[in-house]
């Protein structure tokens, strides 16, 4: 099962680099979520796989009885769901607002702010 | 009781969004609440500063649960101090918005907004739990994008837009980093991490975790091949913002570096290496850059990026000395370039213009304001005895005693051309004989605002310009002061034992 | 898009969706839900009556715009963060009121800031939703 998510998280980071790297505004949005989603992943990953295990352990018992499953990384993969939540509803704000006003979805066109002014 | 002490700057900033928030529409209350609330932070901030230097760092465990498991808040010096010139610089920044930004743009909540910069900033100082931080700098961010594309003019939107995708790429490659090291370490406090990082055996994994932190803080502080965002959307927004995110944005990053690299990834000649050819390029590139611009405020972005190199190279060098030096350089780059972005606003009120070509004559205009500018150009420059002399005697020192001579040729490099760069200015915009044409639309001269205006332009110049004497003048108070932070950052242990033995 | 289908099962489906919210709401601090997950089934049954009898009918059913739950959730939340303060106790220290509840349980800061959360992801949910569902 790790096999598989590091791939999935692997094909994530790729898809997400290389949308961000498109010249559609559009794309780099689709970039900027497939790449976060991928980071959760990781994270997810991180904090080991394991099935059916409590994460608390009863307050009866002093010692890791049996392995548990770490809850940690599901609170910030929350976190960070919500903050790119976030972001990303102000990136599509923005790219909308950005469209109407430059009259382009191509960031080779934005160039205007690196001219000698 | 004295522990929630650590907390206050951040709760004050809250409580004066929120009061901000309710008075959405009324412009003139947000700003009169805005100047209270930096008065207030400004307060909290210097009381804070006292009680740390007098008994030490302090710490603050949220909610109770004690150090490795929950969410520390620590204040050391380091941390304190910071805290300190981010409530000078919001301070002063908050009197200059009130007047020069226009009602337009103040409308859509633009100081509740600031007031959570400020507290992201605040934050992201004080925390003492990694994940923490990334939360602290999403704070920052969200605030900064809504600051620099409030308006919605085309070059703010497409600046925004840049600012937007790096800064949001940096986040995300902190966040990998944050993520591979809570795999490997199970904690996720600085101060725990330190200890734990010391038992990894796979080596070549936290090198690859140390430079994608390097990465995430190197975009968001503006170092050398990651830096093409800052140039690119930092002049876009009115000189105020500019002003905040000049002096304390790209400084978090580098606060964060710092941070980092003394505590968690330490004694690793490959990360040092590293650095240091970073920061030579860095200040090259800058130095090169803030050369060909004419645009005062593009000058001084590049300059920023110039300084920074010295700033990382002092971190790379790593010793006690380097590390002083560049403390001390941090402490007088937030003021000065806060200040040099605060000027840029002035002159673009007083001739309506940023871009050196077309300006002239503001000394014989204003004589007496042009001195006090010149004095904050001589402190940038490093003129002695003023603010940016000190550090770099400490930065020489530290790079001749280890033998980095291609950094002390970036750095001499560097400062000569901030001296090219200052006498450009001051004779093409002060000197030079040309009348700029005044726009009339959408735009009140300065020689028409009432004294009171007036005054509110002048007078956060004039704080900060102070306090760039002061840091020159009173080099040897500061001096002592960033001796301390840094033997306490060389030796990490008081930070850890703070932080993990409360009950001492 | 307006079915008459929709459009009475969304007269049905409001009231039930917002009762289910605070009932995930006032579960979380033990179980699944909580503030945030709350608020999001809120926000939702607000977006699903919305999509059945227009944009203009649920604001005008609001009162009020909802960007203004912001700072309300945002007090909340942070009179329950600093009430500690006051008792000496570090931030965010829960506080719990002695005795027991009907329905709602055991009443404290937990929850209060449970209730802030979730009057603010409502807030934001909606704001957005509405902002970009509005400007074409």
């Amino acid at each position: 099962m790790e096999v598989v998510l590091a791939i999935i998280t692997g094909i994530l980071y790729a898809a997400g680099i290389y949308m961000m790297m498109r010249r559609s505004i559009v794309k780099l949005i689709i970039g900027v979520i497939l790449f976060s989603n991928g980071v959760n992943l990781l994270i997810f990953l991180s904090g080991r796989l394991k099935k059916g295990k409590p994460p608390l352990i009863p307050e009866s018992s002093d010692v890791f009885i049996e392995a548990y499953t770490d809850p940690i990384p599901q609170a910030l993969i929350l976190t960070a769901i919500v903050i790119s939540f976030g972001l990303q509803a102000f990136a599509i704000v923005l790219v909308k607002r950005a469209y109407k006003v430059l009259h382009t979805d191509d960031l080779d066109q934005l160039n205007t702010t690196d001219e000698d002014s | 009781m004295m522990e929630n002490l650590v907390i206050w700057p951040l709760a004050v900033h809250f409580f004066f969004s929120l009061i901000l928030m309710f008075g959405w529409k009324n412009i003139r209350f947000q700003k009169n609440v805005t100047i209270i609330g930096n008065s207030v932070s400004l307060a909290v901030a210097i009381y804070l500063f006292i009680h740390i230097y007098q008994n030490g760092t302090q710490t603050l465990a949220a909610g109770g649960w004690e150090a490795p498991f929950g969410i520390v808040f620590v204040s050391d010096l380091f941390a304190a101090t910071l805290v300190l010139l981010t409530a000078i610089s919001g301070f002063a920044v908050s009197i200059f918005t009130v007047v020069s930004v226009m009602n337009a743009r103040l409308r859509f909540g633009f100081f509740s907004v600031y007031h959570f910069l400020l507290l992201g900033l605040n934050g992201a100082f004080l925390t003492g739990d990694i994940f923490n931080l990334y939360v602290w700098f999403e704070i920052i961010i969200i605030s900064s994008f809504v600051l620099i594309s409030i308006g919605g003019e085309k070059n703010q939107l497409e600046g925004a837009v840049k600012y937007f995708a790096l800064n949001f790429m940096a986040s995300m490659i902190f966040l990998t980093g944050l993520g591979l090291l809570y795999g490997l370490t199970g904690t996720l406090n600085m101060a725990d991490l330190s200890v734990k990082i010391a038992n990894v055996e796979s080596r070549s994994l936290v090198d690859i975790c140390a430079v994608l932190f390097f990465v995430g803080f190197g975009i968001k502080s503006a170092v050398f091949p990651l830096y093409f965002w800052l140039p690119a959307s930092y002049h876009t927004p009115p000189s105020a913002v500019s002003a905040i995110f000049g002096g304390l944005l790209t400084k978090v990053g580098v606060y964060a570096l710092i941070r980092v690299f003394t505590l968690i990834f330490i004694e690793d000649l490959f990360l040092q290496t590293l650095i240091l050819a970073i920061a030579f390029f860095t200040i090259i590139s800058g130095a090169f850059g803030a050369l060909i611009n004419n645009n005062l405020r593009k000058i001084f972005s590049y300059l920023i990026i110039c300084h920074i190199g010295f700033i990382i190279g002092g971190l790379g060098v790593y010793t006690e000395l380097a590390l002083a030096g560049a403390l001390f350089y941090l402490v007088h780059d937030i003021t000065v370039k806060t200040n040099l972005y605060l000027i840029s606003g002035l002159i673009y009120r007083l001739k309506g213009n940023t871009n050196i070509k077309q300006l002239g004559n503001i000394y014989r205009d204003y004589p007496k304001l042009s001195v006090i500018i010149a004095l904050i150009l001589f402190s940038l420059v490093g003129v002695p005895p003023l603010s940016g002399f000190w550090p770099k005697v400490s930065l020489f020192q530290a790079a001749f005693a280890n033998a980095n001579y291609w950094y002390i040729g970036a750095l001499i490099f560097g400062s000569l051309i901030t001296l090219i760069i200052a006498a450009k200015i001051w004779s093409e915009v002060f000197w030079k004989n040309k009348d700029s044409e005044i726009p009339t639309r959408r735009f009140i001269q300065f020689d028409k605002l009432k004294n009171l205006q007036k005054a509110q332009f002048v007078v956060p110049i004039i704080v900060l310009a102070v306090i760039s004497l002061y840091i020159g003048f009173g080099a040897q108070h500061v001096q002592e002061l960033v001796s301390e932070i840094a033997h306490d950052l060389k030796n990490n242990r008081s930070y850890i034992d703070a932080v993990l033995n409360q009950e001492q | 898009m307006q079915t008459t289908i929709l459009k009475a099962a969304s007269n049905f489906l409001l009231p039930v969706l917002l009762l289910f919210s605070i009932f995930i709401l006032l579960r979380g601090h033990y179980l699944p839900g909580g503030g945030f997950i709350g608020g999001l089934i809120a926000s939702s049954a607000f977006v699903l009556d919305a999509f059945a009898n227009g944009l203009v009918y649920t604001k005008s059913m609001l009162r009020f715009h909802p960007g203004f739950l912001m700072p309300l959730g945002l007090t909340f939340s942070f009179l329950a963060a600093i009430s500690p303060f006051f008792v000496g106790k570090p931030l965010m220290h829960a506080l719990w009121m002695k005795g027991h509840i009907p329905v709602i349980g055991k009443l404290g800061t937990p929850l209060i800031f449970d209730i802030g959360v979730y009057l603010v992801v409502i807030g934001a949910a909606l704001t957005i939703i509405f902002t970009i569902s509005e400007s074409r």
